[in-house]
């Protein structure tokens, strides 16, 4: 146990073992409240935004479409899809390939708005103010009683809902109770561990009813007794916010909200379960294993907004920071919106920057070409500048052992970055190649620069080519 | 409309780079810094051995780091390889061996020694990172085999005109003579070039903890074991009979031994608990040595046995992920899930 972790126990703070603690660099958009991006003049929805079968174009070009029309049918033939909508009323383009902030490639639908002076009108002259729309306003609580847990359940899915955290699971999926493995209680995740992201923060302070009440409908969908919901403590606003949201709720504690030591990658689920709970989830199984589902404070809210308002799943908060960004911001931006467009409505790219990153600084991707539009997962941007990325020289595994003492899942990076460089993956399985997250503490802290997590990437890629 | 027009070009006039994650990178990670560090916590070391044993100690440090960075070079040169010589390795592995040489050794057998601790030590084995063994160590046994007489012949600090002397272990050992704790730990005693002053050692080692350069597991567990062993020889033989554990610590090579010898990061195991077995491992055989054995000193043969069992440290001390083993027979897929 490091001194950091010590404090935090003597503390109170929830915990888990080994990680490490980047500068959080939060101060840079933490106190900026959420803008709205006005409508762009076009955006590009892929149909591909979550984990599973991509979605199916239903309108043929030309047709028209407003905010929240669906786009993209799920795949009915596929386990696991999603539905994807329109985030700007105009007329539909034909498909186009396009790339994803995460690397991969997608069908997409363009769209291309309607003249300006259709999209703004006297009343709101800036456009809808979709931040109230959405997330505004008053919360009744008795509201959610009316549903049941099957109209939940559909309204999620009728709105497309996925992971807002970045793995992209489809919600309805998760909010559907196993017989053989019912779940107990709903962790609700607010860590944002990545350095520089602020748009989950942003969400709890602004928008602390809509996110508890999304966990009510969450939890009466699941069927679970207990919520928690976990929040980092460099996060004071939104622990308070979120307190005085549930204290409103009067369910005898059985909703709490638990403060967790601001440490990377608090937010992976495999650390936080431990952290709150003290349970382990096996490695290749899921957290409904030990009888918890969790869920992104940022779905939640989705979810309260999608089953009491209706909307679906066509915007969503995005912070644009870094040092690399003139002004940074959080935004409400409709999904697949360039990313160029979030960059210019942020007062465009300082002139020492030097990498554009669709996510935080640790997992995120870097991205060349900022037409890649914004999807549902991609919680922030991360511009850094040549003095943030400053590297040492690459030289060979000195075999420190620092990159086991931070691996948070417990695994011996360097041997697995060993085995994938020789082409033995048998060798890299046993040592658990597969359990890996990319986290990325591992290659954060190698004093030989070596990296590791894209050795460990492409043996897992490797691994499930040979699988299937 | 093209989409790919939704990208204005004059709003961004900076060249974007593509790389992997992470793209920070934690401060002072970088093995040259690490190395640097070592070389800072040497300093006091250096300054106690030029204190004590004068030109001797400086010839000794000059020649070994000339013969090894050369070999280096050379080395290097001849594999068509890069020089490696920017990480400042290979100056660790020559201050060190010149601090565990007696300070009258003939220069042309601390010459070959160096030769030889980085020629087969380090770059036979393919280099930085590559060694089982401490390559310092190396040179060291290879000497003690070739040059067993000049190896075992010791000078009074302190003086212009040597004179030979017993080190405190070899008194200890063979004449039953303890020399006072306090003359060891400000070092004013025989011994080799660097291993005299506790205090001084002490507070490079240190320096090398604090900057997390070495592990502390492996100096506390060397001195640990050392410590263990001393104070079981001081219950079996009686206090007047044996030195006690302090004067265990405190004489010949431990602290040497325990601060920047066993830390090193290469020769020793990856995992926490391995490098406790480790260390803890090589005090015991230290103490073996120097009680049972025919040397009045052990450290360097404990560390090379040490060296010698990581490989089987490692595996058995082979991390459990957190949520154990990968279930091999359930045929799923282990989710791939990133924090939030
Ligand atoms: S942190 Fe880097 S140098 Fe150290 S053991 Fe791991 S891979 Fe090797
Ligand atoms: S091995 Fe995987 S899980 Fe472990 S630190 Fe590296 S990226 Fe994270």
């Amino acid at each position: 146990m490091s001194i950091a972790d010590c404090l935090a126990w003597l503390r109170g703070e929830a915990s888990f073992a080994r990680g490490v603690h980047p500068p959080t660099r939060k101060s840079l958009a933490a106190d900026q409240p959420i803008e709205i991006l006005p409508p762009p003049a076009m955006v590009t929805v892929p149909l591909q935004q979550h984990a599973g079968a991509a979605a199916r174009a239903i309108c043929p070009p030309r047709s028209r479409v407003e905010v929240g029309s669906l786009i993209g049918q799920e795949d009915e033939s596929a386990a696991v899809s999603a539905r994807v909508h329109a985030s700007l009323a105009g007329r539909v383009q034909p498909l186009v390939g396009v790339t994803l902030p995460n690397g991969r490639h997608s069908l997409a639908v363009p769209i291309a708005g309607d003249e300006v002076h259709s999209r703004t009108n006297a009343a709101e002259p800036q456009g809808i103010d979709w931040f109230a729309r959405l997330y505004g306003g008053s919360w009744h609580v008795e509201d959610q009683q009316r549903y049941f847990p099957r109209d939940i359940r559909a309204a999620v899915q009728q709105a497309g809902i996925v992971g807002l955290g970045g793995a992209g699971f489809p919600t309805h999926l998760k909010l559907l109770p196993q017989a053989t493995r019912p779940a107990h209680t709903l962790l609700l995740n607010g860590c944002e561990c990545e350095p520089y992201l602020t748009a989950d923060q942003r969400l709890m302070v602004e928008a602390p009813a809509a996110v508890v009440t999304g966990l009510l409908l969450a939890q009466k969908a699941i069927g679970c007794e207990r919520a928690v919901i976990a929040v980092e403590e460099n996060k004071p606003e939104a622990i308070a916010a979120l307190r005085g949201a549930v204290e409103q709720l009067d369910d005898q504690g059985r909703t709490t909200v638990r403060v967790c030591q601001t440490k990377y990658p608090m937010g992976g689920e495999r650390q936080l379960i431990p952290a709150v709970f003290g349970l382990e989830v096996p490695t290749g199984g899921y957290p409904l294993d030990v009888g918890i589902v969790v869920l992104n404070v940022a779905t939640a809210a989705a979810i309260a907004s999608a089953v009491l308002r209706g909307h679906k799943l066509t915007h969503r908060v995005v912070s644009i920071s870094g040092e690399g960004i003139r002004e940074p911001k959080n935004l409400l931006a409709p999904i697949g919106t360039a990313l160029s467009e979030l960059i210019a409505a942020c007062g465009g790219l300082a002139d020492d920057a030097c990498r554009v990153i669709a996510g935080g600084p640790m997992m995120g991707f870097a991205v060349t070409d900022l037409s890649v539009p914004l999807t549902k997962g991609t919680g922030g941007i991360t511009v850094l500048t040549r003095r943030q990325l400053a590297a040492s020289e690459q030289t060979a595994c000195i075999r420190c052992g620092r990159c086991l003492d931070v691996c948070p899942l417990g695994l011996a990076p360097t041997r697995i970055a060993h085995a994938v460089r020789h082409g033995q993956l048998e060798l890299a399985d046993q040592y658990d190649m597969m359990a890996c997250c990319d986290c990325g503490c591992c290659a954060y802290v190698c004093p030989a620069q070596i990296p590791l997590v894209q050795y460990i990437r492409q043996g897992k890629a490797q691994r499930l080519r040979r699988t299937d | 409309m093209d989409p790919s027009n939704v990208e204005s070009g004059e709003h961004f006039p900076t060249a974007l780079e593509t790389a992997a994650g992470p793209h920070l990178l934690a401060p002072g990670a970088s093995t040259r810094r690490m190395m640097l560090d070592v070389l800072i916590g040497l300093v006091p070391v250096l300054a106690a051995a030029l204190w004590y044993f004068r030109l001797a100690a400086a010839a000794q440090l000059l020649v070994a780091l000339a013969v090894a960075l050369a070999t280096e070079w050379v080395i290097c040169r001849l594999r068509g390889r890069a020089s490696s010589l920017s990480d400042a390795s290979v100056c660790i592995t020559a201050l060190l061996l010149a601090c565990s040489l007696p300070p009258q050794l003939p220069l042309a057998a601390t010459a070959l020694g160096s030769f030889v601790a980085v020629a087969l030590g380090k770059m036979a084995f393919g280099g930085l990172g590559q060694n089982l063994f401490n390559p310092a160590m190396v040179g060291r046994a290879f000497l003690m085999i070739c040059f067993p007489a000049s190896m075992t012949q010791w000078t009074e600090p302190l003086t212009v005109h040597a004179t030979t002397q017993a080190t405190p272990l070899a008194a200890a050992r063979f004449a039953g003579e303890f020399i006072e704790l306090p003359r060891l730990l400000v070092g004013n005693v025989a011994g080799c070039v660097g291993e005299t002053s506790a205090i001084l050692i002490t507070l490079g080692g240190l320096w090398l903890i604090v900057r997390r350069a070495a592990d502390w597991r492996l100096t506390a567990g060397m001195l640990a074991g050392v410590v263990v062993v001393a104070v079981v020889e001081e219950v079996v033989r009686g206090a007047d009979q044996s030195l006690g554990w302090a004067r265990h610590v405190s004489a010949g090579a431990v602290l040497l031994g325990a601060f920047f010898i066993v830390t090193d990061p290469v020769t020793s195991p990856l995992s926490k608990s391995g490098r406790w077995l480790f260390g803890i491992l090589v005090g015991l055989l230290t103490m073996i040595i120097r009680l049972l054995a025919g040397y009045p000193e052990g450290v360097m043969f404990a560390v090379l046995v040490g060296n010698a069992v990581t490989p089987l440290l490692n595996r058995w001390t082979t991390p459990v992920p957190v949520g154990g083993h990968t279930r091999r027979a359930a045929g799923r897929k282990p989710a791939d899930t990133g924090p939030g």
